[in-house]
């Protein structure tokens, strides 16, 4: 690990004013772990543990409003969540562990990295290392003619098949809540579904953040009255493990039909999965499995499958059809 | 008298009662707040001592070599601490409080995580080093009441936080409930993972977890066991649930 110069903020103002010299840390799990690989080599790490961003707190307008810093495990226990967006705490629940998730914060889990096994390695992207456009662009790609079972199918690029790994981030995206930045520029806010950026051919630029910029809070909108809303996950193993394919939906369902409906889904993209084409093949069909198919079909008829990840081609349409089936039970 | 038996071996008697400290367990005994280094004379002050640890770390000491050849040839040299370049040179100091002890570290590397500072300065070795990566669960402390893994944070990030470790937990003749009920229901084989998991299991305790053998597995994913000794595990962490 590269060494760094330390420093902690208690302000907003004093983390932004400190900024340029390198990253913020707060939970650090991500950015620990990709700093003892040398993924990440930050000159300076300003520690904002200390920072008032930790509420989760009702909304004017009846939507949440939750602290860039409270930690993945308060969020999903959060009565308030629970009861009115219930997808957010399975999803939540469903990644990671019990110690990562007492550490792993709102803001940090949005910037979570690929765990694509190339990326991962110290020395991609370097002369002798694996080729990694996400490490060093124009090095190439080493997955996608190399080990790319858990790589993603949709969203891909010639440059880049790095699946995103967030829970959360399903959720969000199907949620489609607001994130609030500020930065040496000031407040600004960004859609859940522009935060993060396809690789396209610069697979290295993850996410809309500019340089210096803090994530503060995420504000989920109030679901339509009666909403319901599920996370499936399905992985190798049935605890610690990431998705080879998840789902997460909202719907709400009158006289046996669809009337509002939201679909994102996990495991299979370079980012976090809004099955827009999916959320059109239901919208006003009748609750039944044909329709369900039908929409799965839509949502990954884009995708791009490699020599090793074929497979989440049909799990992701079937785990999609069950999600839809749990949410409109 | 430098050369006399008694002089070389007077580091091996028992402290006096005055010393001993009575809230770790017998080889804790030493508070080495300093990195270790081969070959330099015994510092008084920060109650430097000796230990097992401290005894192989410095078996390529001159000092201790020259007094114990046999032993010397049959062991390996070994290089005391660290993984990284060499500590006290530079680098910050910071106060940790572990267990209800406050311990001052000085010339701290900003790199530490704050699982090496427990182990390696502090020299609280209940706390293993499973993976270094977040992904085992072997290093599972609590800070501040609540479960972590110590492998993924900088020790520099808890000034100011109480940290727990599993010999905070309980000690022999006064052992916490969790760690009775694991001898008792044979949760362990090797013992490697035993720290974390008891760590966990005491932790979850105070979350929100539901009733089920299969709520139970799930609050403890985060604790790997290579031995499998899974099903005694849940069997010690329901019965201490039972009794609370």
């Amino acid at each position: 690990m590269q060494t760094f110069q330390y420093s902690k903020a208690d302000s907003v103002e004093k983390a932004l004013a400190s900024a340029s010299a390198g990253k913020f840390i707060a939970g650090g799990t991500t950015l620990v772990d990709l700093m003892k690989l040398d993924v990440e080599q930050p000159k300076a790490l300003v520690d904002i543990n200390p920072l008032p961003l930790t509420k989760i707190e009702a909304l004017p307008n009846g939507g949440l409003r939750i602290g860039a810093l409270v930690r993945n495990s308060d969020l999903a226990w959060n009565d308030d969540v629970k009861r009115s967006y219930a997808v957010l705490s399975q999803a939540i629940l469903s990644g990671a562990s019990p110690q990562l998730r007492n550490m792993a914060t709102t803001g940090g889990n949005l910037l979570q990295r690929t765990r694509c096994a190339y990326f991962r390695e110290p020395g991609a992207g370097t002369p002798g290392g694996y080729s990694c456009n996400k490490r060093t662009p124009g090095t190439g790609c080493a997955a996608m003619d190399g080990h790319n079972r858990t790589h993603a199918v949709l969203g891909v690029s010639e440059h880049c098949i790095a699946t995103h790994p967030s829970d959360m981030c399903v959720a969000m995206a199907a949620l489609e809540a607001v994130i609030h930045v500020e930065g040496p520029k000031g407040k600004r806010t960004v859609q859940f579904a522009d935060f993060h950026r396809l690789p396209g051919d610069t697979p290295h630029i993850e996410n809309a953040l500019e340089p210096g910029e803090l994530v503060t809070h995420v504000d989920l909108p109030k679901l339509p009255e009666g909403a319901k809303s599920v996370y499936l996950k399905l992985r190798d193993r049935a605890s610690y493990e990431f998705a080879l394919a998840s789902a997460a939906v909202v719907a709400k369902v009158e006289g046996g039909h669809v009337r509002f409906v939201r679909v994102a889904m996990g495991g299979v993209g370079t980012k976090p999965w809004r099955a827009h084409e999916a959320e059109a093949a239901l919208t006003g069909k009748a609750v039944d499995a044909a329709n369900f198919r039908h929409a799965a079909e839509a949502a990954l008829a884009g995708a791009k499958p490699r020599t090793e990840n074929a497979f989440k081609v049909e799990l992701a349409k079937r785990c999609l059809v069950r999600t839809l089936k749990l949410a409109t039970a | 008298m430098a050369d006399s038996p008694s002089f070389r071996f007077r580091r091996l008697r028992s402290k006096s009662p005055e010393q001993t400290k009575d809230e770790l367990a017998p080889d804790q005994h030493t508070l080495d707040l300093e990195p270790l280094t081969p070959g330099k004379p015994e510092q008084d002050g920060n109650g430097r001592g000796f230990s097992r640890r401290s005894f192989l770390s410095g078996l390529g000491a001159a000092g201790l070599v020259a007094t114990a050849a046999p032993l010397a040839a049959a062991a390996p040299a070994v290089a005391p601490a660290a993984d990284g370049p060499a500590e006290g040179a530079s680098g910050t100091t910071l106060v940790l409080r572990v267990n209800g002890k406050d311990y001052t570290l000085r010339g701290l590397d900003p790199r530490a995580t704050l699982l090496d500072t427990l182990r390696e300065r502090i020299h609280l070795t209940g706390t293993k080093k499973g993976c270094d990566h977040g992904q085992c669960g072997a290093c599972t402390v609590h800070v501040n009441g609540r479960r972590v893994n110590s492998c993924l944070s900088f020790a520099a990030m808890h000034e100011g936080d109480e940290i727990t470790t599993i010999e905070g937990l309980g000690q022999p003749g006064n052992l916490h409930a969790m760690q009775a009920a694991f001898v008792e229901h044979d949760g362990y084989q090797c013992g490697y993972c035993t720290s974390g998991q008891i760590m966990s299991a005491v932790a979850l305790l105070k979350e929100p977890i539901g009733p089920t053998d299969e709520d139970v597995k799930h609050a403890m994913a985060g604790n790997i066991c290579r031995c499998g000794a899974y099903a005694n595990i849940v069997a010690a962490v329901k019965q201490v649930r039972s009794q609370a």
